[in-house]
């Protein structure tokens, strides 16, 4: 392409090349071009729709390594997405705004979007690199569930997107994703949930943490990252807003809660980053993961929640006498 | 050109006006040719306007150039940011349009198109296409949809959303008359098509007052069942 030439993208690697699918058979819905990252030589051309060059392809081609063209525009950042595994399974929770160099390009965006029945993925970073890659993550995640009759585990996704994101590792890509999901078949779940509800006792329930942590089912958490990190946990959270919110679910247990409690916990955590940080504002969105699947809180406006607060501390101050305790759960 | 790419901030507007110190010249392949583009999705309506003018820095180098395209019956694109890169990716949707109505033998509908432009965008994630999409027009329920796009091919699904050179200014206009946003103790009653191009014509107007790279006319593409009617408003030439 002409244009390309003059600004001295004519050089591409011979080793790795985009697999462009080729456009008279693109369906709708299929992410289009960069098709997941892999390099053609390790395929041998066996995907057909991947191996096929056309007259267009040039112009799809884009070389991670080359220089790149000082964008006049700036791509949406900033957030506050957080996860952490406790006794009920997964509690997610993710602000909803999308800023734009100090402009709110959006203030309903969905930071938290579901790859399959048992799995959730939050995003943070550039936008439209979120959004692309979870679309892909859910399309491989299908294609495993279509071919091997059972769901991909929370950590085989993560490596699976891990494996994905390593060609772009130095570009101008930019992504964090938590994928927060129950592993498991779903039949002895049912016994493993009865057992850990029957035992409230404390000593009993260090047993089931360690139980579930050391057996293939139960709650998982990984965080993935387009500059290569891939690390599994109990607890991440990511996003400028992150360090407020780390203060929050440091500050007690958080293994033993209930749902709710754990619901409360979240919701407080994203409450202190949105009120915080900048570039974290607006809604909360709430998911919970189980066994049976994942749930979606409605979501909720953070607005009114700060006035609620100054009004419950102004109450408590009234009554004790004293500075109140701030971020009390 | 003397007023090169360099001289121009992130959002289009120029840096300083006397600018003295070294400066390092290098080609860009991008332009800011200005321009404001707005669409508001109704009960059974979509309505797709933008202004008509075209400049670079100082200069207008036309009165005349919409930035709505038709694509279907039911759906219409406004594009602002990059004029060539406006030019090549409308081109490259009717391709793709008539590829598509060639192999499964129905018109795209208005979702799809949003999630093919996605695609089409996010396939230049290393060297972009310099525009802000704005897609309106009807779902296959009839009800309006709006679909706004970054640069990159991030999009979802709005009500109402301002974008180009004036969007700052218009979208917290919006997110008060039709989102009823920061009011208190206000009765929200659905849109009217009435309403809804008084309001954007309106919104235009102001616009133009405050905005330089806006005015000239407005054109309005209002998108119903019976198909899309075009309107054209004068705006201040100044």
């Amino acid at each position: 392409m002409a244009l390309q030439d003059v600004c001295g993208f004519s050089k591409t690697p011979l080793v790795l090349r985009w697999n462009s699918p080729s456009w008279s058979s693109v369906t709708v819905g299929a992410p289009h071009g960069l098709d997941g990252g892999r390099p053609t030589w390790r395929h041998a051309c066996s995907d057909k729709d991947g191996c096929s060059e056309n007259s267009l392809s040039p112009f799809l081609l884009a070389s991670p390594s080359s220089p790149s063209v000082p964008l006049p525009f700036s791509l949406s950042h900033g957030t506050t997405t957080l996860a952490f595994v406790f006794q009920g399974g997964v509690m997610v929770a993710a602000d909803t705004r999308a800023s734009c160099s100090g402009l709110i390009a959006c203030p309903e965006v969905h930071k938290v979007m579901p790859v399959h029945s048992h799995l959730v993925a939050t995003a943070s970073g550039s936008g439209a690199d979120c959004m692309f890659w979870q679309r892909v993550l859910a399309r491989e995640c299908r294609l495993y569930q279509l071919r091997n009759h059972r769901r991909l585990s929370v950590g085989g996704a993560a490596k699976l997107l891990s494996h994905m994101l390593h060609p772009f590792k130095g570009t101008k890509l930019c992504v964090a994703l938590t994928l927060c999901g129950w592993d498991g078949d779903g039949e002895e779940e049912e016994d493993q949930d009865m057992r850990e509800r029957a035992s409230p006792a404390s000593g009993e329930q260090e047993d089931t943490e360690s139980r579930t942590k050391m057996s293939g089912r139960g709650p998982r958490l990984y965080y993935v990252c387009s500059d290569g990190t891939f690390l599994q946990g109990e607890l991440f959270s990511v996003g400028s807003g992150s360090p407020y919110a780390y203060a929050v679910l440091d500050g007690g247990p958080r293994w033993g809660l209930s749902v709710g409690d754990a619901c409360v916990l979240a919701r407080e955590a994203v409450f202190r980053a949105t009120h915080r940080d900048a570039y974290s504002g607006n809604c909360v969105d709430i998911f919970h993961i189980s066994s049976q699947g994942w749930r979606r809180r409605e979501r909720e406006d953070l607005r009114e929640e700060y006035y609620r607060d100054r009004e419950q501390r102004g109450r408590r101050q009234v009554q004790g006498g004293q500075e109140p305790h701030t971020g009390e759960v | 050109a003397m007023l090169s790419t360099h001289m121009f901030g992130e959002n289009g507007k120029m840096k300083e006006y006397h600018y003295t110190g070294p400066v390092e010249h290098k080609f860009s392949p991008y332009a800011f040719n200005g321009g404001t583009v707005l669409a508001v999705a109704g009960e059974d309506f979509a309505i797709v306007a933008s202004d008509t003018r075209l400049s670079e820095g100082y200069s207008i180098h036309s009165r005349d150039s919409p930035k709505c395209y038709k694509l279907t019956d039911t759906t219409v694109i406004g594009c602002s940011g990059f004029h060539g890169d406006c030019l090549t990716l409308t081109k490259i949707i009717d391709a793709r349009l008539k590829m598509y109505k060639h192999s499964n033998n129905k018109t795209m509908t208005s979702g799809a198109i949003a999630a093919m432009l996605s695609t089409i965008l996010y396939s230049r994630r290393f060297f972009p296409y310099y525009v802000y999409n704005i897609i309106g027009g009807l779902d296959e329920e009839g009800r309006g949809a709006v679909y706004s796009f970054d640069p990159v091919g991030s999009y979802q699904r709005d009500t109402y959303k301002a974008g180009g050179s004036a969007s700052a200014m218009l979208q917290p206009l919006l997110d008060n008359q039709i989102g009823f946003k920061n009011m208190e103790n206000v009765e929200h009653l659905p849109l009217s098509l009435e309403k809804a191009v008084q309001l954007v014509k309106d919104v235009f107007i102001s616009a133009a007052e405050r905005d330089v790279y806006t005015g000239d006319a407005l054109k309005l593409c209002i998108v119903t069942k019976d198909g899309i009617k075009e309107e054209t408003v004068p705006l201040r030439k100044d």
